[in-house]
Order: structure tokens, then sequence, then C-alpha cells
């Protein structure tokens, strides 16, 4: 069952960053909403006890997705749309983990969790990665049924 | 000629703008090359990193350069920026029209004003809190430490012009505003409220622009941007590691 709270902190979450990024107005419901859509989908993968990265690959994908649909939809650069959306998956929490643990001189959790950092990171760029892929191979396709 | 070197301006103008407001610089140099492609220069070069900018109208002719000192967030600057090139690239707009509605622009003061970033920024850090498994009492703490670390970065960026201190200086705040709550009884999770608070400062468009720029193949743009996210990172944490050294 999708937690109500946690889908609206994400919507917050993601519109919130919208504002610091300072997205055009009438777009920041729609940067919201995939933020949301992303982060419930990662939420609802680990509940089901997929591992973090899978798990951010997957909500990256459709972050990227949705805002390419929106990118077109609206004629607006996807940037918009996939930055303040791609805000949740960030592994910030891990990455200020690995940092309190280099502080209190325990290297080897610290070492540990900032190789789980690169790897989410990692995640995130594969999951949009994907949708660029998807992108060029429907316009690529688009382009040779017109011939 | 003047018309060549109206467009080359044009070009200029456009990629300033974009990369001064935080594009993907494959974005800014496909952009250029799609204006004066539309213009009628079909060899033009450009080459964009994120600290500067060259462009040619032709391989044989002089090359343009513009230095970008100054780079922040601003995507509705950019949309602004793409709706105009793609006016340009149907053919509505002449060049010195073009040039005109750039300019108007890149004057333009489009930022949130910041009492409502600061909001913003207060409620990412309330929401963030829950998302990471935070209890709704740490939800007013990390509220309020959000919301004074993303003033206090504001208020040191206008200061202090070097770069990273703010985000020290912010992060270094936020700690203490958090150890202050929680000694005060206020909130039960001294970790959970610190992730969520500092996550406003988490240099997220840095990180994916410079994904994005790697695999787009421009390797010192991706490179450059993605170090810029590092020391970002880093010097949050530093904040954060000085105020908890002496918890």
């Amino acid at each position: 069952m999708i937690d109500l709270a946690q889908l609206i902190t994400s919507f917050v979450a993601a519109a919130g960053f919208g504002v610091l990024f300072n997205a055009p107005r009438d777009r920041l419901l729609q940067c919201g909403l995939v933020g949301m859509f992303g982060w419930i989908l990662y939420y609802i993968l680990v509940a089901e006890g997929l591992d973090v990265v899978p798990a951010t690959i997957f909500g990256a994908m459709l972050v990227a997705v949705l805002s390419q649909l929106c990118a077109k939809l609206y004629k607006t650069p996807v940037i918009i749309f996939n930055v303040s959306g791609i805000i949740p998956l960030v592994p910030g929490g891990i990455a200020y983990d690995a940092m309190r643990n280099f502080v209190e001189n325990d290297y080897f959790t610290a070492v540990q969790l900032s190789a789980k950092v690169m790897l989410l990171a990692g995640g995130i760029a594969i999951g949009l990665m994907f949708s660029e892929v998807v992108k060029q191979v429907m316009t690529k396709a688009g382009s040779a049924l017109k011939d | 000629m003047k018309e060549k070197v109206a467009v080359a301006k044009v070009c200029m103008l456009a990629g300033k703008i974009m990369l001064e407001c935080g594009a993907e610089t494959y974005r800014v140099e496909d952009t250029m090359n799609r204006i004066a492609a539309a213009f009628g220069l079909h060899d033009a070069q450009s080459y964009a990193t994120p600290t500067g900018i060259n462009f040619s109208m032709d391989s044989s002719e002089a090359t343009h350069f513009r230095r970008i000192s100054h780079r922040a967030t601003d995507l509705h600057k950019i949309a602004e920026v793409n709706s105009i090139s793609r006016r340009i690239t149907a053919g509505e707009l002449t060049v010195y029209e073009a040039n005109l509605l750039l300019n108007n622009v890149s004057e333009a003061k489009l930022a949130f004003p910041y009492w409502l970033q600061i909001i913003a920024a207060a409620f990412v850090s309330g929401s963030f809190t829950i998302m990471f498994g935070g209890s709704w009492p740490d939800f007013l703490p990390s509220f309020i430490a959000g919301g004074l670390g993303f003033a206090a970065m504001l208020g040191a960026e206008k200061i202090v012009e070097i770069r990273f201190i703010a985000e020290f200086f912010a992060s270094l705040i936020i700690g203490l505003a958090s150890i202050l709550f929680i000694t005060q009884g206020v909130g039960v999770d001294l970790d959970k409220i610190i992730i969520g608070a500092v996550m406003p400062l988490v240099p997220g468009l840095h990180i994916t622009n410079a994904v994005r720029d790697l695999m787009a193949g421009h390797l010192v743009a991706g490179l450059s941007k993605g170090a810029e996210a590092i020391l970002t990172s880093f010097a949050i944490g530093a904040g954060v590691a000085v105020v908890l050294a002496f918890v």
C-alpha cells in the first residue's frame, strides 16, 4: 500500500526544487508530478524487497520517460522536468552517512557507503540514458517510416 | 557581411544566456548551430564549455569568443531561449528581432523572490526528512533548519565571492540548528533532520547535467561539471562534519 505521506512529501519536494531552480511557473505542477511518480516507483520497489540500485535505475527511467513526454507535450526543454524529478532519487542520505562515518574515523563503513553512492549515481545516469536511447530509436524509426 | 556579424552576435547571446542559466553544453551548442543554420550559416562551428563559448561562422572565418564567469540555475530563461530559437528556426524572426528578444531575456529578472525560495527550501527539507524515513516530529525542526540554511547560503553568496564557502557556511548553520533542536527536545532523529535540511543545497542539477554531457560526448564539460558537483557536496559534508566533530 502506498503511503499517502510519501506521495505528498515527494510531490512537495520535487515542486519545491522547481521553485529553487526557477522553473517556469506554469510547469511547477508537472515537475512535482514527475518527481512524485519516480519516487513512488522507487519506494514500492524497495518495499517489495528489490535492492536500492536497480530500484533507482527503474525510478530514474520512469522520471526520464515522463520528462520526455512532458517536453514533447509542452515544447519545453526536457531538462526542466527531469532535473527536479530526479532530485528525490539523488542519494543525499547515504552520502551524508558516508561523510559522517569519515568524521567518526570509521573508514571501513565510510568507503562502503561511498561506493554505494557512486553506484546509485551511476544508476540514475543509466536510467536517464535509457530514455535518450528510446527517444533516438523512435525518431530514427519515425523518419525511416516516412521514407 | 554586417548581417553575418549580427547572426554571430545572436548565436553568442543565446549561448551565453543558456550557459549562465545552467543548461547542458550539448544543448547550448545545438541551439547555436540551429540558429546559425536558420540564418543561412550552414557550416557554423560552436564549442561550449561551462566557462566559455567559441563560435565560428565558417571554418575559415574569425572565431568569436565569450567568457562565462557567473553561473546560476534558471530553468525559466532556458525555456525562454529555447522558444525563441524555435521561432527563429521556423523563420518567424529576423536577426534584429531575435537580438532584441534575447536581450530582453538576458536583462530580465525572472527568479522567484528570495522569501519564496526560502519557504520552498524549508518545505523541501521537511518533505525529505519524511521521505528518508523520518517521523513527523522531525518535520518541523528540519523545516526550520532547512529554511535557515538556505537563507544563510543566499546571504553568504552576497558577502563572499568564493564558491563553495556559501555551501559550507549553510551546512554549518544547519548542523548547529539541528543539534540545538535535538538538545531542546524538539525532534527525535538528528541524522534524519540534517539529511532533510541539507537537501536543498545538494547540487542535483550539476550531477544530472554532468552525466548528460558525458553521454553526449562532451567530455571536458562533463568532467568539469562533475568536479563542481563533487566539490559542492564536499563543502556541504565538511560543514556538517565540523559540527558533528564537536558533538
